[in-house]
């Protein structure tokens, strides 16, 4: 059967990949059947998407921890004109209504990017009247709730517009998990700093990893925590590092990370966070196989992070590039050995630091295992950074959040079974990854370029 | 942090990844704390094929716990038997290291850990 999905109404590039991951994460079968998205401004005008679906309970199941999706209803018909959508309700669903004939209902309409008088309100509400639904109105938690949604062009109001673009009828069956942004909201949140990835987006970036009940998953730049905390509310087991380990440490009593973990009791889900820095990880790795068993030797099901960007400080990697230089020894004493020691750090590129990701990511994640990680890109094509790629993963999906002169982008890939790896790829690939070695900062980090250039094109 | 974490923790320098006594790490003066979690079956089975048997019996050991099987149980045996789930959920999921070190045995670099936090960073001379 067909269901209406009725999203609420922002990041529009995310919708479409997170009922995917959902699918997936719930085992449900779902096929997309209309959704439209502008291409060109990556914006999408409609909040209405149909999808088909095995049952109302897979409905249910699809929706429940989704963070974009408002509601879902049961599609009785649509249709560009009012008419349309009767004949297709008189058409698709008469042996439906005898379920309905006695409980409560209600009537509601739904006018996206419009407006109705009270008196068309009653005329359109009332144009259902053959339904001959006989229980009482309620208007307060009824049995059962029809709504007539329309969808409107933008500014119809101001432009004195008389008619929707497309009405849709639907019955009401489940509201998604729009109160979970707000239990994790930043605001309310005992521990975050200016880097801190806001409630919404990092439980949506937990979906498209599909963190889940049971499944291990970890963030290489933990900062505060936020993708944890949102991996964990979904019930996964977490596990995070930093390069810098006061941002885990915090001010040592109630703000910590540890502190939002118990702020929100999902203590159980903190697996571990230690300090450590990317290129010199100490999680146990084996060299990328092509025959394994998809999970032995590996360790995460996804991997979540938001790399620092780069801009304000350019990327710093553990190391010196004076060894003379006597950091290590401060007065005669071996600094190094002290518990909150950070050794200075040598500029690290952005393309090179991409490339680490990917490869740790091959190496730890079980088949199937997810990486989903945010990165900066220009909005101009010509200055746009690709997006990076390896022959073990599979880009899953592309989701953008648009700025005035940048945007950041959503990138998930799953890691792909060895067997279906083409090994010659990874040889070209490698290859690549050693000529990033002795190039500049900037060469390096296109972004952190584009940046300081204000994103203008150069000539 | 977890005891489990510990099983997927090895030394971080280059030049100890090839050899066997960088893993697992050895704790020293290790100070621990029990955090009270529902015990999860399910999180168990799927853990079970991503740990170092081998590796977790000498924590274990090195820890003060029961001496493991010298075999990891399949997931059915481990679905089946309350006991081993038990402690297995004690051990990994509820035991934290919160101060102390850990040593590699190959190079002997002692990592510390405070307020749960191992510091795996490393001094130039050992990048
Ligand atoms: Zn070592």
């Amino acid at each position: 059967m067909d269901y209406l999905i009725r999203f609420s109404q922002s990041h529009e590039t995310f919708r479409l990949p997170e009922i995917q991951a959902l699918a997936v994460i719930e085992g449900v079968d779902l096929k997309v059947v209309s959704y439209s998205l502008d291409p060109a401004t990556n914006t999408s005008e409609s909040p209405f998407c149909i999808v088909t679906l095995p049952s109302e309970d897979a409905a249910k199941r699809l929706i429940r921890r989704s963070i974009l999706v408002q509601t879902i209803h049961g599609l009785w018909g649509s249709g560009p004109t009012l008419e349309d959508v009767h004949a297709s309700v008189q058409f698709r669903t008469p042996q439906f209504w005898s379920r309905y004939l006695t409980c409560s209902f209600k009537f509601t309409l739904d006018s996206y990017q419009g407006s109705r008088t009270s008196e068309e309100k009653v005329r359109l509400i009332n144009s259902f009247s053959y339904l001959a639904f006989a229980g009482p109105i309620v208007m307060k938690n009824p049995d059962e709730e029809f709504i007539l949604f329309e969808d409107w062009p933008w500014g119809s109001t101001v432009q004195g517009i008389k008619e929707p673009k497309h009405y849709y009828f639907g019955r009401y069956i489940a509201t998604g998990a729009r109160d979970m942004p707000k239990k994790l909201d930043l605001k309310k949140r005992r521990y975050i700093s200016t880097t801190s990835m806001d409630s919404e987006l990092a439980l949506v970036t937990a979906n498209l990893a599909l963190a889940a009940p049971g499944k291990l998953m970890y963030d290489p730049f933990v900062g505060t925590g936020s993708f944890p905390i949102a991996c964990a509310q979904f019930g996964a087991l977490t596990f995070g590092s930093d390069i810098d380990g006061r941002s885990i440490r915090g001010d040592s009593k109630k703000n910590t990370l540890r502190g939002n973990f118990e702020q929100y009791g999902l203590l159980g889900g903190l697996g571990g966070m230690f300090t450590a820095d990317l290129t010199n990880t100490p999680i146990r790795r084996k060299p990328l196989g092509t025959n394994s068993d998809g999970v032995r030797g590996r360790i995460f099901d996804g991997i979540v992070c938001d790399p620092p960007y780069g801009v304000r400080e350019g990327l710093r990697v553990l190391g010196v590039r004076d060894p003379e230089k006597t950091w290590v020894t401060s007065k005669g004493k071996e600094m190094y050995k002290l518990p909150d020691f950070i050794p200075p750090r040598k500029p690290y590129s952005f393309l090179a630091m991409l490339d680490d990701i990917l490869q740790f990511s091959a190496q730890t994640l079980v088949d199937e295992g997810r990486l989903s990680f945010w990165m900066p890109t220009a909005n101009d094509e010509d200055q746009e950074i690709p997006v990076p790629s390896h022959p073990y993963l599979e880009t899953v999906s592309v989701c953008t959040q648009v700025f005035n002169k940048w945007s950041r982008r959503l990138i998930t890939y799953r890691r792909i079974p060895d067997a279906q790896v083409d090994q010659e790829a990874m040889k070209r690939w490698e290859a690549e990854r050693e000529k990033l070695v002795g190039k500049t900062a900037d060469e390096l980090n296109p972004f952190r370029k584009a940046y300081f250039n204000k994103f203008e094109v150069e000539n | 942090m977890k005891v489990l974490t510990l099983n997927f923790l090895s030394c971080a320098v280059k030049t100890c990844k090839s050899s066997s006594d960088s893993f697992p790490l050895h704790p020293k003066e290790a100070e621990l704390a029990k955090d009270d979690v529902e015990i999860n079956p399910q999180l168990l089975v799927n853990v079970l094929p991503r740990i170092d048997w081998a590796a977790l019996r000498t924590t274990s050991t090195e820890l003060g716990f029961p001496t493991l099987p010298d075999q990891p149980p399949t997931a059915e045996e481990l679905e089946a038997d309350e006991k081993m789930l038990q402690e297995l959920h004690t051990l990994l999921m509820e035991m934290q290291i919160v101060e102390g070190k850990l040593v590699c045995g190959h190079c002997g670099h002692e990592y510390a850990i405070r307020e749960g936090i191992a510091n795996f960073l490393l001094p130039s001379h050992l990048v």
